[in-house]
């Protein structure tokens, strides 16, 4: 395969580090979570293009299949689904802390919410 | 009984003893009779143990394993036979000692103190009957830490910056020096069992075995070698029954005891005389045993004195165990013995003074012989032998060291020695030459505060009773170890004739 | 079919159906607490029960819904997996029987049945990860447990439980996430999640990148999440903050369930099959080690809340657990196991007494835990006997470790005798935390305007829960047979044969 034929995995490896940018350098709690959401994409997209099969068609059954018929591989989709899951559980929750956040200290920036934590 | 379960009874009795001393706290007499009581049968049992030993057994009991080759056991040979009997024996009258310190000190928390005492007695029996290094560290540790409530007993600052010191410097030395010596000895060697020729002999190399010894010396915090030696005046914020008992006794002579037994049964004395190392850490010693004595000199305090007079005195175990003949181990062995009941004398005539007229400075002590004769008389007979004349048993112990040190062809110890013995004289004799040539300060009246101790209708003011007795006993007993050292010499040199 | 034969996975899903069941029930006093600590105690009960047959019979294995493997999901419980599965379920009891009252008192009492139903998930997720043998099934059950983490955690007393928790979060989830990176490269190169299948598969594909590049972003995100130096910052914070009961629980096995996994991961499938090059990444590890026994003792030295020094004292002792694995050697693996268990109870026993003492003096600094020794004789003993097992004195459990941790480090020559000293050197620096304590503890008169009035020993179920553990600290210190059998058993499982 060409180098830009692996394309899904430049835009995995991009989205990657944009998100763990985002995660690492930003002190917005929200932007944060943007971040890790982002990060996370990123991994999802790994491992769906990584069962794409060239040729292959969704992995569904309609009666009995042909020989020599190609499918993607089914397994990794359902792991994503999983991770996806989670993921969505991660974002309420980190969502949920800012907004506790935001009630206690009234604000969600991280120098504000370190000063705070400073001055008390 | 037999041997094995007189070796467990002695080890079991002074936990027991410590759990009923906290119960009958309440009772003042009822604790003290106990604890006096307690001190003797375990005595009576050590002692039972001292046929088999002298004629040439080994009692010995395995309790259990810990992990895989490493035992819990114990095993009696000549030295810890000396020791233990030396500990024991001391302690009925520390015991009695204690007592009357601590009532005429006014003392709080006396059953905290002489619970504590008993448990630092268990772990320094268990030092002197460890069957291999590994059962005498864990002794060992519990020694440092039972001992640090005792030190710290007043409670005040001065007390916990001691206290301080004292945990910190034994638990540095003993974790960060002596464990990876065992730990690499355990690993090159394959046991830790204390055997008579050594166990390093054919396993580690003389480079490796030479920086062996110098983590075990250093890390055996307990014999005070310098630069290790600050805990030991740094302990003498406690009350003076403790610094009797332990710093005179227990925990020093523990300290000193594992140095003999590591270079006897570790190393092994023909190994040790070939290691660069033992000239090394002998010369350590040598300066250790004079700069202390210089100390000791300058300072006016005089349980400060005495701390460091210690020093000096447990430099000369070491350096014996350093020479590497047999004789100077017997010297050694002789040593615990002597400047234990030579010291406690001082220690206890130091207590006696600060309970009957509450000095503690040589200076203040000018005339005092008047007042407190026995005491000062006593103190006499303690510095004679600790300076090793004849006719206290001090001189038996430095004879021998010296004897060991021309067998090697160390001749320049003798004059190290001399040097010493010297010194002795210069920082002991003082206390008691002002005590009776000097009369006493003008404005020294009678303390009403002093405890009405003994022969007051004669004008004197001795401490109670509790104390003088021991003190007199101790002193006797320096004078007695001189006729009567034969019996003490064929032990220890049954360890290298007898059957082992 | 026998109840026990179903005991692999009823172990798991035991508290997972009854965590829904509990935060559905009402609010009614003390009954989700009750709830919670029954099947706590259940779990336990089964986990024993698994371990002692595990001892007699060697591993168990159990497919889940009948299903062959490497088709459905496959359990296996080995040794260590056994192990884990008493300390967390032990630890669970343990912060359960001890903090009732401590819980009432930092979280109140109103949402307790949603924080005891999210307690159980997290143990369900934390025992799941021990009994797995699928790779992906080890990430549902890690966020599993760890989503219900972070809702513990920032349910503390103070608002800074909040910041605590959402760093916890976003650190954790990265961890997740690169150990999800890592499978999906390994399951692209082998074809499958079954651990034990990939073990064989991956033989064939040693030497390919992406293999390498899998085993770096598993030990990295298990690094993570097991608070790894220097990635290590979430965990002193959180355990400060958390409400102490949490703390208790989480300072047994939560992190030591990560290395568990990078315990698994390296010895069972990179160390046969990848040979040098894992050997190198566990080199790599090394200094990261040494850097964290240092630098959490030193850190620990200078801590003023107690709870926070003992975070920062619990980085050092993952520390040694992972310098025991990262040796790659039969006796270093031994160690870390050795390890895993003894530091539970010490850290378990050390977090009780704390509990104890911030419920009767409302605070966890430890200049305002002054005096405490006199008002809370019992308490203040527990904590100095199991400070003593952290140092590492003989005749406790910590002994046990530090012992098995050096033999196994002087195999390495010049550089053992220098991670030996190194080791030494921290313990001392144990000594110096510990006995700051104590001396605040008994040597210190109480703080001026603190109420000496209010404060009694701790509740009877916490000293309970205190002394018990202080024994079986000097139990296993003395007759450590359980926890060493164990350990070889499983050492011998990876270097001598197959599994």
């Amino acid at each position: 395969m060409t180098l830009l034929g692996l394309y899904n995995y430049w835009i995995f490896i991009l989205l990657l580090v944009v998100g763990l940018y985002a995660v690492l350098v930003k002190g917005n709690y929200v932007k944060r979570m943007i971040g890790l959401g982002i990060f996370q994409a990123a991994v999802f997209l790994l491992y769906i293009t990584m069962d794409k099969v060239e040729g292959g068609t969704g992995p569904i059954m309609r009666g009995v299949p042909e020989p020599g018929q190609l499918y993607a591989n089914p397994l990794p989709q359902v792991l994503i689904l999983t991770a996806i899951v989670v993921g969505i559980a991660v974002t309420a929750l980190g969502l949920a802390l800012a907004i506790r956040i935001r009630e206690e200290y009234g604000s969600i920036e991280e120098s504000d919410i370190r000063r705070q934590d400073q001055e008390s | 009984m037999s041997d094995a379960s007189l070796i467990l009874l002695a080890m079991a009795l002074p936990l027991v003893f410590a759990g009923v001393i906290a119960l009958t706290g309440a009772n003042r007499n009822l604790r003290d009779s106990v604890m006096v009581g307690s001190t003797l049968i375990l005595f009576a049992t050590v002692l039972s143990l001292l046929p088999s030993v002298n004629a040439g057994g080994r009692p010995s009991v395995a309790l259990f394993d810990i992990m895989p080759g490493l035992t819990l056991g114990f095993s009696i040979e000549p030295l810890g036979m000396i020791f233990a009997l030396v500990a024991s024996g001391l302690w009925v009258l520390t015991s009695l000692y204690g007592i009357g310190y601590m009532r005429g000190a006014k003392e709080k928390h006396q059953t905290r103190f002489f619970a504590c005492f008993s448990i630092a007695i268990f772990a320094a029996l268990g030092v002197a009957f460890a069957e291999n290094m590994f059962t005498l560290f864990i002794f060992y540790e519990v020694l440092s830490l039972s001992t640090y409530p005792l030190v710290a007993h007043k409670g005040n600052e001065e007390a916990k910056r001691g206290a301080r010191i004292y945990l910190g410097i034994l638990l540095g030395t003993s974790i960060g020096l002596m464990l990876p010596a065992m730990l690499v000895t355990w690993y090159m060697a394959g046991t830790l069992t204390f055997q008579p020729g050594g166990i390093l002999q054919d396993n580690v190399s003389r480079s490796v075995g030479a920086i062996l010894l110098i983590l075990y010396m250093f890390g055996i915090g307990k014999a005070a070698l310098m630069p290790f030696h600050r805990w030991l005046p740094s302990a003498m914020v406690a009350p003076t029954p403790v610094s009797a008992l332990l710093h005179a006794v227990a925990v020093v002579k523990a300290g000193v005891f594992t140095v003999l037994k590591v270079a006897v049964y570790l190393f092994g004395l023909d190994y040790l005389q070939s290691l660069w190392s033992a000239d090394f850490v002998m010369w350590v010693a040598a300066f250790t045993m004079l700069s202390a004595s210089i100390i000791a000199l300058q300072k006016t305090n005089l349980k400060a004195r005495l701390a460091y007079s210690t020093i000096s005195q447990l430099s000369y175990i070491v350096l014996g165990a350093m020479l590497a003949s047999q004789l100077a181990i017997v010297g050694g062995g002789l040593h615990i013995v002597m400047h234990a009941f030579g010291k406690i004398t001082l220690f206890f005539c130091a207590g006696a003074i600060y309970v009957a007229a509450h000095k503690t400075e040589i200076s203040q002590m000018d005339g005092l012989g008047r007042k407190m004769p026995i005491t000062m008389f006593a103190f006499l007979l303690g510095a004679l032998s600790v300076i090793g004349a004849p006719p206290l048993g001090g001189f038996w112990s430095k004879w021998h060291l010296l004897l060991g040190a021309v067998d090697v062809q160390q001749q320049i110890m003798i004059v190290v020695f001399l040097i010493s013995t010297l010194l002795n004289m210069a920082y002991l004799l003082p206390p008691v030459i002002r005590a009776f040539l000097l009369s006493p300060p003008k404005d020294d009246h009678d303390d009403k505060h002093a405890a009405h101790g003994v022969g007051h209708r004669f004008g004197l003011a001795e401490a109670p009773i509790f104390c003088l007795v021991p003190l007199c006993l101790t002193a006797v007993g320096t004078l007695l170890l001189f006729f009567f050292v034969d019996p003490i010499i064929g032990l220890i040199q049954s360890i290298f004739t007898g059957a082992l | 079919m026998s109840l026990a034969a179903q005991f692999p996975v009823l172990v798991v899903v035991l508290p997972l159906f009854v965590a829904p069941l509990l935060a559905l029930l009402a609010n009614r006093g003390n009954l989700p607490w009750l709830v919670a600590i029954v099947t706590s105690a259940l779990t336990f009960a089964m986990a024993i029960a698994l371990t002692a047959q595990v001892m007699q019979t060697g591993v168990i294995y159990y497919e889940l819904g009948n299903w062959p493997v490497p088709f459905g999901i496959g359990l296996t419980i080995g040794p260590l997996s056994a192990m884990m599965l008493m300390i967390i379920s032990g630890a669970s009891t343990v912060a359960l029987a001890a903090g009732r009252e401590s819980m009432n008192a930092e979280v109140g009492e109103e949402h307790q049945a949603l924080l005891y139903s999210c307690w159980l998930l997290a143990m369900t997720g934390l025992l799941g990860i021990a009994v797995t043998g699928d790779a992906f099934n080890i990430f549902v059950f890690m966020e599993i447990s760890s989503l219900a983490s972070y809702v513990l955690v920032a349910n503390g007393p103070k608002r800074q439980a909040l910041t605590a928790s959402f760093k916890y979060l976003v650190t954790g989830t990265l961890g997740a996430t690169f150990y999800l990176i890592g499978v999906g490269y390994l399951y692209m190169m082998t074809g499958t999640l079954n651990i034990a299948d990939m073990a064989t598969r991956l033989a064939d594909v040693s030497d390919t990148l992406p293999v390498m590049i899998a085993g770096g972003f598993v030990i990295l995100g298990v690094a993570l999440k097991a608070a790894l130096f220097p990635m290590h910052a979430w965990m002193p914070n959180a355990y400060q903050y958390a409400p102490t009961p949490v703390a208790i629980f989480f300072a047994a096995c939560a992190t030591k369930v990560a290395l568990f996994v990078m315990l698994r991961f390296q010895y069972e499938l990179f160390l046969p099959n990848l040979g040098p090059q894992a050997s190198f990444l566990s080199s790599w590890l090394i200094p990261l080690c040494v850097g964290g026994f240092l630098v959490g003792s030193a850190v620990a030295m200078f801590e003023r809340d107690l709870k926070r020094m003992l975070g920062y004292s619990s980085v050092a002792q993952l520390g040694y657990i992972v310098l025991g694995i990262s040796l790659s050697s039969s006796a270093g693996v031994t160690a870390a196991m050795i390890h895993f268990f003894n530091h539970a109870l010490i850290k378990a026993a050390l977090f009780v007494a704390v509990a104890g003492m911030v419920l009767r003096f409302g605070s966890s600094n430890i200049e305002q835990l002054a005096g405490v020794g006199k008002r809370m004789p019992l308490t203040t003993l527990g904590f100095v006997l199991a400070g003593v097992s952290l140092i590492g004195v003989p005749l406790t459990a910590g002994f046990i470790s530090k012992w098995y941790l050096i033999q196994a480090v002087l195999e390495l020559g010049g550089l053992g005798i220098l991670l030996t000293i190194l080791i030494l050197v921290s313990s001392l620096m144990a000594v110096v935390y510990i006995w700051k304590v104590v001396e605040v503890a008994y040597f210190k008169e109480p703080v001026d305007g603190q109420s000496m009035l209010g404060v009694r020993e701790a509740p009877m179920p916490l000293l309970v829960m205190l002394w018990v553990l202080v024994f079986a600290n000097i139990w296993f210190g003395i007759d450590p047979s359980i926890p060493i059998t164990l350990a070889k058993q499983e050492a011998a499982g990876f270097f001598g044969g197959a599994r």
